[in-house]
């Protein structure tokens, strides 16, 4: 069996239907175990104090907010290569759940920003990149709801999605050139491997991180089945209105 | 091809077709800046060169709306769809006309106003450069986003939505060199990546605007 036999909506809603209570609970669970953890059981930081505890909302948030936008990427490609409805219904979805994690990427970073920076804004790479990594989706978004043909409005936001990739990544080194940066480097460098996080924040906000992937993976899966069961819907109602 | 381009410019140098428009535009802007931050003239020599590149993009932006959507109405554009001219080829010519009507007087008349914002001095040959090399780009880019909102209705607001933060890399080194290039520092960094942008562009973005041209119009 192929990954492919899920493009057929019905064996995706009925698998869907199998992974989400389970994708619920799991993420939920960690994603509330992670903050309490790391609200509650871990020491302040030396310097910063407990503002440091906003890590563990901003990091895994600004992390889905990338991951959610290559994921529309990917799903966009889908759809224009091989044209599952499903794809770019997913692609859909995820849009606005992006929208939301970098909503609140750039919001913990201003509150964190107030005390330690002494801004709550400045223009630094990371922080600019986000503002436009957020009009891309803004724009994404539009686009979605001012095209009425549903198919039409998926091929045109799917190529927005691929020239709008280009340009945010252009964007991103772009800015670098244009002004040094505030922002600290990562904390957490996979290919490296050196952490400069002491364990006692790292496992909480690892918890954390996951449970934020997961609840994007459910939120996702659930949007898109809504997605679906509307264009069902949609399709019903033309149908009964040929009929009549 | 070259008869189309003909008939654009014709088009667009005859009423109607908003010609002059953008220069307009792009004066008003211009004089709005000393009534908004003050007429200092130390202040304003200092951010004449971004604001006379955010007149010419957001005056370039503003004659997005025109470039395809008449086509659309009068079913022009049909035509060209089926016509055996390539479509990335019409689009190519579509951006061309639209840049030699709007990005090319905006060029010329940066250095004049200038003069009203008290650019210094070694600034005017570097602005004109970067604007001519950088106009270009805005022109393809906005080709495709008129290509992207062309059968919506009202979609003017919308296309300023999506074009815009398509523009952010050209407008940052653009403003860059001619910043630069006023306050007498090397320009060459960010000229060179002004240039690849805009040759990218020009090569890449017709194949993108084509594309969505086909889908919005099946």
């Amino acid at each position: 069996m192929s990954i492919w036999s899920y493009a057929n909506p019905v064996k995706f809603l009925a698998l869907s239907a199998k992974v989400q209570p389970v994708l619920w609970v799991t993420s939920i669970s960690c994603v509330v175990v992670g903050l309490i953890w790391g609200f509650f059981f871990t020491p302040d930081d030396f310097r910063q104090g407990s503002t440091v505890k906003i890590i563990y909302l901003h990091v895994p948030s600004a992390l889905m907010a990338i991951n959610a936008w290559f994921m529309m990427l990917i799903t966009s490609l889908i759809w224009l290569v091989r044209r599952h409805h499903v794809s770019a219904l997913a692609a859909k979805a995820a849009a606005p759940v992006g929208l939301v994690m970098t909503l609140i990427a750039l919001v913990t970073g201003a509150i964190w920003g107030q005390p330690m920076w002494g801004t709550w804004w400045a223009w630094d790479p990371r922080l600019t990149s986000f503002l436009i990594l957020f009009l891309f989706y803004l724009g994404y978004i539009a686009l979605w709801e001012a095209v009425e043909d549903p198919d039409t409005a998926a091929d045109l936001t799917s190529v927005l999605c691929l020239v709008g990739s280009v340009f945010a990544v252009l964007s991103r080194y772009a800015v670098q050139f244009w002004n040094q940066g505030l922002h600290q480097g990562t904390s957490i460098p996979v290919a490296t491997g050196e952490r400069t996080v002491s364990d006692v924040f790292f496992y909480p906000l690892l918890v954390s991180m996951i449970g934020f992937g997961l609840l994007f993976l459910a939120l996702v899966l659930y949007r898109t089945g809504t997605e679906i069961r509307l264009r069902r819907a949609q399709a019903l109602r033309v149908r009964l209105e040929r009929a009549a | 091809m070259i008869a189309l381009l003909i008939r654009d410019l014709r088009l667009a140098f005859r009423a109607g077709g908003g010609f002059g428009l953008g220069l307009a535009f792009f004066l008003i802007v211009v004089t709005l800046v000393p009534f908004s931050v003050g007429p200092q003239p130390a202040l304003l020599g200092t951010i004449a060169p971004g604001i006379l590149w955010l007149g010419a993009l957001l005056a370039c932006l503003l004659s997005l709306d025109r470039l395809l959507a008449l086509d659309y109405e009068d079913g022009t554009l049909d035509l060209l769809l089926t016509a055996p001219l390539p479509l990335e080829a019409a689009v190519s010519v579509k951006a061309l006309a639209h840049w030699l009507t709007t990005g090319l007087p905006l060029v010329l008349a940066a250095p004049v106003l200038g003069v009203l914002l008290n650019l210094p001095v070694p600034g005017y040959g570097w602005l004109v450069i970067s604007l001519a090399l950088g106009t270009p780009a805005l022109s393809v880019i906005g080709t495709f986003g008129a290509a992207l909102t062309v059968g919506i209705k009202r979609g003017g607001l919308l296309l300023s939505l999506l074009v815009l933060p398509l523009y952010v890399p050209t407008l940052i080194f653009g403003a860059e060199a001619a910043r630069r290039g006023a306050g007498g520092q090397d320009v060459s960094t960010p000229l060179l990546m002004l240039a690849g942008i805009t040759l990218a562009t020009i090569a890449l973005m017709p194949f993108a605007s084509a594309a969505v041209l086909r889908m919005g119009l099946r």
